[in-house]
């Protein structure tokens, strides 16, 4: 069987994989056989993780290069594990620092790279990346032409599965041979930012978003995002204000989310806002202004003034549950 | 060394207005290129590079932004606007050899090109482009031109030779440092870009737009355009428009009214 590489970057949450690395891992048994390549430790715990997703085999690396450089470390790890396996795919999660390793592998091994998969299919042992592109107004088909195809995988692609029956993870140490241009731009200091214990927008199943029409006041929007256990969002407007991290912002700089639902509230509808969220499921909108753009896409819009409408709404999700 | 004059390179790409409709036409599914622009999120780009050079003097210290692009005739438009707007001189890349190129046969093409206009100090780019929105343009260039790679950077400063940027994922914000030559991708976080004024875009018919043919940047035509592009578009499909579906104005029991409609939609 040929093998498919799947990236595992355990260098700053070591211990555990995300469910993304589910989604590729479930992605790379389907096409052949998964081979994990670890930046970072891999302890009893990842192994046995890694065992029950049908890896028999993974490649590590624990050198201090791919904690201290930006990126390029991690790729040579990637292409070399690559190289060494005789892959013919690699398989990395759509992060900017995702793209940016299909990127550099991509090069490294002249190997085709497709980024933003929303789907990967398997034409008789040939990948096939299924994305939407400009705007999510368009669904492409493409594929790599080389040997190796090198493709970045959105959240939510496949649902993931572990294995029928659990594989023993072998663990091969890799001693990857770092360029020394690839150790140009040194990270100097991390400061890690404070998790608001809701869900991760990209892996949430309902966002709840927020613009300038909250006046600095996110109080109603994640009151419902609670009772709804959905994610908070916002539009580059708030974040700009200030009001919400700018880890929130939806939109064409910002996080490009598909959701079962999206809740559209004191935002007009701006082309940006739209390239982050117009493939979602259901689109809800409340505005003040009728005329608003957002209007032209929702599904279920209201008309009317957010601080009235949401409170309500929370009132009577708790009524009909309790 | 300290405050020497700088050599910037900044790439503009010139792409179709995100404000009108876009379509993929004909067998390889190729972007309809008319109503094009200089990409938003390189005016950003633009914008750091004409900081830095600000800082240091601007062109009467002798500090020069390259604005390059790669692209068919047109394109030239953006290089224009990039002068108007500030950037001391300009690069088209353009042949008929280049059409349908993917990142990989682009950022090839782009790498041979910065080789051509000698020492350069920085390669600043966008987050993204706006057409392709990969992002994966800058880093595929970092490494062929062998240049450390600080990308996604939501600010930047230079001190010296040491650039020293911030890159703000979603676990932790990094700071980065590198050493020149180096190249940088601004985010629209990293400032705010200027416009042109009338004095810019007087002094813009002076300045001088160089254009670039395949064998003036030492590339062979089979190693870019669909023959040199590592990856094929198989299919292509418009996505029906999403169309407007109930609209209420609130009369007093909206919050109400949204919650049915949930309900009825299974979302609660
Ligand atoms: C290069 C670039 C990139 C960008 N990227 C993004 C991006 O990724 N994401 C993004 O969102 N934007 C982005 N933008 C900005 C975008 O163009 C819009 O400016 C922005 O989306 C507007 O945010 P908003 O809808 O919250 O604000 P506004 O457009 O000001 O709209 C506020 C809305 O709130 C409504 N409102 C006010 N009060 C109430 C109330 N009490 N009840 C109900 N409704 C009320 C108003 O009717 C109005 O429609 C980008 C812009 C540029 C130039
Ligand atoms: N054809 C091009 N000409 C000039 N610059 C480009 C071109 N393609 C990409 N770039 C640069 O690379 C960045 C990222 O592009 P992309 O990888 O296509 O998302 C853009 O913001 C530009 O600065």
């Amino acid at each position: 069987m040929t093998a498919i590489v799947v990236f595992i970057d355990q260098v700053d949450a070591p211990g555990k994989l995300h469910p993304i690395h589910h989604q590729l891992l479930t992605l790379a048994r389907g096409a052949g056989e998964p081979v994990a390549v670890v930046a970072g430790p891999v302890g009893a715990e990842l192994a046995a993780e890694l065992g029950s997703y049908g890896v028999a085999r993974v490649v590590h690396s624990g050198q201090a290069e791919l904690a201290d450089y930006l990126v390029a470390p991690k790729a040579e790890l990637v292409a070399q594990a690559a190289a060494a396996v005789s892959a013919a795919a690699v398989l990395v999660d759509n992060s900017p620092q995702g793209k940016e390793i299909a990127a550099r592998v991509g090069v490294a091994l002249n190997a085709g790279v497709i980024t933003d998969a929303v789907g990967v299919s398997n034409d008789g042992g040939a990948l096939v990346a299924h994305k939407s592109v400009l705007a999510g107004s368009w669904t492409v088909d493409a594929r790599a032409t080389t040997a190796v195809s090198v493709i970045s995988v959105k959240a939510h692609s496949v649902d993931a599965a572990p294995a029928p029956g659990a594989a023993v993870a072998a663990v091969e140490r890799l001693e990857v041979a770092f360029s020394p241009a690839s150790l140009g731009a040194r990270i100097t200091k991390r400061t890690p930012r404070e998790s608001s214990g809701r869900p991760e927008l990209e892996d949430a199943r309902i966002v709840v978003a927020g613009g300038r029409g909250l006046d600095g006041d996110f109080g109603p929007v994640e009151e419902l995002a609670d009772v709804l256990g959905a994610a908070v969002g916002a539009s580059r407007a708030a974040t700009d204000a200030g009001w919400i991290s700018h880890a929130a912002q939806v939109g064409q700089t910002g996080k490009k989310v598909s959701p079962q639902l999206y809740i559209s509230v004191g935002i007009s509808g701006a082309i940006q806002q739209k390239a982050g969220m117009q493939t979602s499921k259901v689109i809800v909108a409340v505005n003040k202004d009728s005329e608003s753009p957002v209007f032209e896409i929702a599904d279920f819009g209201i008309v009317g003034d957010l601080f009235k409408v949401l409170p309500q709404a929370v009132e009577e999700i708790k009524r009909r549950r309790a | 060394m300290e405050n020497s004059a700088l050599n910037i390179v900044v790439l503009v790409k010139y792409v179709p207005d995100t404000q009108f409709d876009r379509h993929l036409t004909g067998e390889s599914h190729r972007l309809d290129r008319n109503e094009s622009i200089l990409s938003e999120l390189d005016e950003y780009a633009l914008e750091a590079a004409l900081a830095l050079a600000d800082a240091r003097g601007g062109a009467k210290a002798g500090n020069t932004v390259t604005a390059l692009t790669l692209g068919p005739a047109a394109a030239a438009a953006a290089v224009k606007k990039s002068l108007q707007i500030g950037a001391t001189s300009g690069v088209h890349v353009s042949d008929d050899a280049l059409a349908g190129s993917d990142a990989s046969a682009t950022s090839l093409a782009l790498a041979a090109a910065v080789r051509t206009l000698g020492p350069v100090d920085l390669v600043i780019t966008g987050m993204s482009s706006t057409d392709g929105e990969t992002s994966i343009v800058p880093a595929q260039l970092a490494a062929r031109l062998g240049l450390p790679q600080v990308t996604f950077a939501s600010s930047l400063e230079l001190d010296g030779t040491t650039v020293t940027a911030r890159r703000d994922g979603d676990d932790v914000s990094e700071e980065v440092q590198a050493q020149l030559p180096a190249l940088v991708s601004v985010t629209d976080q990293a400032n705010e870009p200027r416009y042109p004024n009338f004095k810019g875009i007087l002094a813009a018919k002076k300045k001088k737009v160089v254009t670039l043919s395949l064998s003036d940047i030492g590339v062979e035509a089979g190693a870019v355009g669909s023959a040199g592009s590592l990856t094929r578009v198989t299919a292509a499909a418009e996505r029906p428009a999403r169309t407007a579906g109930t609209i209420v104005t609130d009369t007093g029991d909206a919050g109400i009214a949204l919650v049915d409609f949930l309900a009825a939609q299974k979302l609660i």
